[in-house]
């Protein structure tokens, strides 16, 4: 089936097989292999990305779903050289160690706080229940997610949004 | 020029690639001409496989090969195990199984198509005629003779006995003043589940005749020797690359079917061949961690000292010894003293086989289990007798003048102090005023629970004499003409940041900045050797080796500097990106002297051309890091349900290079240790059918599963590397299990629990 995608700004066509997982069409077709995989099931969240504007597990959505849509992936959230905040606060606070999950939560974490600009710690922990991590122990990940909440303010566009 | 880096909270130099979605993992990698494979499984945990028929399969589309177990024979050899003890019964253990199946989720063919879907739709097509077996999924009824047996070719289903025992025995029962506290303790199985399931990728170039193997291995090194003998390869024209690797937990320490399936693919087909978990595979036929039994018995003082301790460990070891599979229990009886001078000891561990996947090295690996076993000791001993557990630890750790101390085990630990653990978190964790709160609660009808856990770990694996493989470390350091650094290191790190540690370790002491430093892992044909990373040894071997090279690239640097200047060595120091004498009278810079040593035009007699050093540490001793944990948990009245209120942990990992990591390993191992407490079990049935087999089934703690945790440190430095670094990977880990659960006994004993 044929498809137009706009994927982090850039318009995309293609045909393909009705069966193929959004996630599958992101990583195998248009080459961003930054969402990752990590259950199938959609329970981890590695695979989470914005689809107009909202967080999906991108493991339960067909590519032939997301037609017409305008997708941002963990690739498209920084402008040039100019971290995301969220990618920054991840970063300075270790809010990752072996980043296969870091992906989707700072995806989940840029949905929270769309929704909620000044969350509380247990809002935070609320709103990344649908994603796992394994290696940090979530204390990091709640604190970028809140020191970025700080710094964010109304001065960060999203990509989709431009 | 330097900053001083060494116990500075220095942000990772991993996280811009991994921040941005830009690193490569496994399944992130794509090579021209590449094939996808699939296994089909067993769905029986104990079958006759009476026939196995791939002709279906070979005629769908898109598909190029299948295999059963039978084609293999003879072509691939079986998967390694290392662990070594006398009268270990080891089964043959082939990457496909050929006429018998003995656990649910053993391969049985393998399916390579052009795409991973056509080869999926293959898998369907195979068909097995399986002849169901009698399965034993119970370790302890696995000893009983009446039980059915897992492997035909052995007597019974004990895979080894051994006896650890240290103290006077008979003084110990002949003393009648002694109280017995006996006590059966179940450690459940567990599933690691690294958020990045296995994958491998083998591509052999039939011209040139080499196999290069990208896999999300922790040991690429160790992997590519045993691919090589599997695959009858000659091991110079294999390379193994662990490229990034999303998580381990030791389920990633290991030489698994899938990885010699794929070479034997690549080799019969000349191109590349992909496999990727999935992640019910992943919860089937990746290892898993802990499942024992433990019975104990504690022969204790009326005054609260321990003189005894006995415990007879039954470890499930599952159908097939993987990589360490039979040592880890070992581990179990090696630590169970714990922190404390036990004069009498007694274990008895008994290795058994069932119709389940492998248990191996899972976060601590075997450390958890005898950490649990004693840290339940010491507050059976303090409900029996009716004191605090905090003065029944008190009462028996040794005194920190009497390290080095061997114990009743026959283990030296280092260095210690574990009254200043347990002060400090006493005092973090207001411990006092926490037992008043309780008191007042109690009287409500309320259930609030305080645990402790003071425990110690046995890390930085290890003197190679203890070790089934080697437990040294390659380390080199080679500054380019450019004067930029290249450091490559043995380990093989996924996710523990030694990108960053390590270039703090050569960047302070070679005086320059942090940022001129690379640190490359993973590749056997850019490091020369290597062991990997597990066993809490990444830094203080693999770091020591690092240290060393450095310091012999100082020692060449100045010989070449001083020849140069027309000086001794001696008399020069680097600052300021120079090396000088005392006076500054002379002096020559840094890029002066990296272009002396690769022009090499008046270099000193014997000193050969270039800036490179090569160091592989052979550590003399384990380290002994240690910690008190604190755990406060309400158990609701009406529905039984715990929450964890509060988690303090002090930890003792010697010298802290980057606190900023070393938080996070503390965090993350918590993490562990409380899901095994709180949520996590792995689950067979009797049929040997895992129930717990996809991520809607096991429990991986969530974020809104924890309580803050408020974390501190001491520093009790280790002489056995010159770091003083002892390792902190799985401190967490080890420590978190029993003061969780002590905190809900302890919540629930107005109930008489």
């Amino acid at each position: 089936m044929k498809i137009r995608i706009k994927i982090n700004g850039t318009v995309r066509d293609d045909d393909v097989e009705p069966r193929l997982l959004l996630v599958h069409y992101l990583r195998e077709v248009a080459g961003l292999t930054g969402t990752h995989i990590g259950c199938e099931t959609s329970i981890c969240g590695a695979c989470t990305v914005l689809v107009n504007g909202q967080a999906v597990k991108s493991c339960t959505v067909f590519a032939v779903q997301a037609d017409g849509a305008e997708i941002v992936t963990i690739e498209g959230l920084a402008q040039g050289d100019k971290l995301h905040p969220l990618q920054q606060a991840f970063w300075d606070e270790h809010g990752l160690q072996c980043g296969f999950c870091t992906p989707g939560m700072i995806i989940a974490g840029h949905q929270l706080l769309c929704r909620n600009p000044q969350p509380t710690e247990e809002e935070i922990r609320h709103g990344l229940e649908g994603n796992l991590c394994r290696c940090t122990g979530y204390q990091h990940i709640v604190k970028a997610v809140g020191s970025a909440a700080q710094k964010m303010g109304e001065q960060w566009q999203v990509t989709s949004d431009k | 020029m330097s900053a001083k880096l060494l116990g500075e909270r220095i942000k990772r130099k991993e996280d811009p690639r991994l921040i941005q979605g830009r690193s490569h993992y496994v399944d992130d990698l794509k090579l021209d001409g590449m094939l996808h494979m699939v296994f089909v499984r067993s769905v029986y945990a104990h079958a006759r496989l009476k026939s196995v028929n791939v002709s279906e399969a070979l005629a769908m589309p898109g598909v190029v090969a299948a295999w059963t177990g039978k084609d293999l024979k003879g072509q691939l050899g079986t998967i390694p195990c290392a662990a070594g003890m006398p009268d270990l019964k080891i089964p043959d253990n082939p990457c496909l199984a050929i006429d018998e199946v003995c656990y649910a989720g053993q391969p049985v063919a393998a399916i390579v198509a052009r795409d991973r879907h056509q080869a999926r739709d293959a898998a369907d097509k195979v068909e097995v005629d399986y002849e169901p077996l009698p399965v034993i999924a119970d370790p302890e009824k696995a000893l009983e003779k009446s039980s059915p047996r897992v492997h035909e070719q052995f007597e019974d289903n004990l895979a080894f006995e051994a006896k650890l025992e240290g103290g006077d025995w008979k003084a110990v029962e002949a003393d009648k003043s002694l109280k017995v506290i006996r006590q059966r303790l179940i450690n459940q199985r567990l599933v690691p589940v690294a958020m990045e399931t296995r994958g491998v990728i083998a591509s052999y170039a039939p011209g040139e005749d080499t196999l290069t193997v990208w896999s999300s291995t922790q040991i690429p090194h160790l992997l590519k020797t045993q691919l090589a003998l599997m695959s009858g390869m000659n091991e110079a024209r294999c390379r193994v690359i662990a490229p990034e690797v999303g998580g381990a937990f030791g389920s990633k320490l290991n030489v698994y079917a899938e990885e010699g399936v794929a070479c034997y693919a690549s080799r019969q087909l000349g191109k590349p061949v992909k496999w990727i978990e999935t992640r019910r595979e992943n919860m089937l036929a990746t290892t898993h961690g802990r499942d024992q039994i433990n019975d104990l018995e504690v022969y204790v003082q009326p005054d609260g000292k321990v003189v005894g301790l006995k415990c007879r460990i039954i470890a499930d070891l599952g159908a097939y010894h993987q990589l360490l599979t039979p040592a880890i229990p070992t581990l179990t009886a090696l630590m169970i003293v714990g922190a404390y001078n036990i004069p009498n000891v007694s274990v008895v561990t008994q290795g058994v086989f069932t119709n389940k996947m492998a248990t191996d090295a899972y976060r601590g690996a075997g450390r958890p289990e005898a950490t649990y076993i004693i840290e339940r000791a010491m507050d059976l001993v303090a409900l029996d007798l009716g004191l605090d557990p905090a003065d029944v630890r008190f009462k028996n750790f040794p005194s920190p003048k009497e390290f080095p101390l061997t114990l009743s085990t026959g283990v030296t630990y280092d260095t210690g102090n574990y009254q200043k653990t347990l002060k400090k978190v006493m005092q973090l964790s207001g411990y006092a005023k926490l037992r008043r709160e309780q008191a007042r609660l109690r009287k409500k009808g309320k259930y609030l629970g305080i645990g402790l856990s003071t425990y110690v770990e046995i890390c930085a694996m290890g003197p190679s004499s203890r070790m089934p493989a080697g437990g040294w470390e390659c380390g080199v350091v080679r500054v380019e003409p450019t004067g930029k650094v290249t450091v490559l290191t043995g380990t093989s790190p996924h996710g523990q940041g030694e990108e960053t540690t390590f270039a703090q370790i050569v960047a302070e002491e070679f005086g320059i900045p942090f940022d001129d430093v690379t640190v490359f892992h993973g590749d056997t044909s850019v490091v020369p050797m290597g062991i990997g990373t597990f066993g809490s040894r990444a830094t203080a071997v693999g770091g020591t080796a690092i240290y060393q090279a450095t310091q012999r690239l100082k020692k060449k640097r100045a010989r070449i500097a001083a020849h140069k200047l027309g000086v001794k060595p001696g008399q020069l120091a680097f600052k300021d990106g120079k090396l000088q004498t005392a006076d500054g009278g002379k002096s020559i810079s840094f890029g002066d002297v990296v272009g002396e040593a690769y022009f090499a035009r008046q270099l000193p007699p014997g000193v050969e051309p270039g800036l490179t050093e090569q160091s592989v540490f052979e550590p003399p001793n384990y380290t002994y890091p240690f910690g008190a944990h604190v755990a406060v948990s309400e158990v609701d009245e009406e529905t039984g349900e715990v929450r964890l209120r509060n988690y303090f942990a002090v930890d003792d990992c010697g010298r802290i290079l980057n606190p900023l990591l070393v938080e996070g390993q503390i965090h993350g191992g918590l993490a562990q240790g409380i899901g095994q407490a709180l949520w996590e079990e792995c689950v067979y049935d009797e049929n040997g059918q895992l129930l717990t087999g996809e991520l809607m089934d096991y429990a991986v703690p969530k974020a809104r599963g924890f309580t803050w945790f408020e974390t501190a440190n001491t520093e009790t430095r280790t002489p056995v590397n010159p770091l003083g670094v002892k390792g902190v990977g799985e401190a967490g880990t080890i420590g978190s299990t029993p003061a969780v659960v002590n905190s809900v006994v302890d919540a629930l004993r107005p109930l008489g629990v």
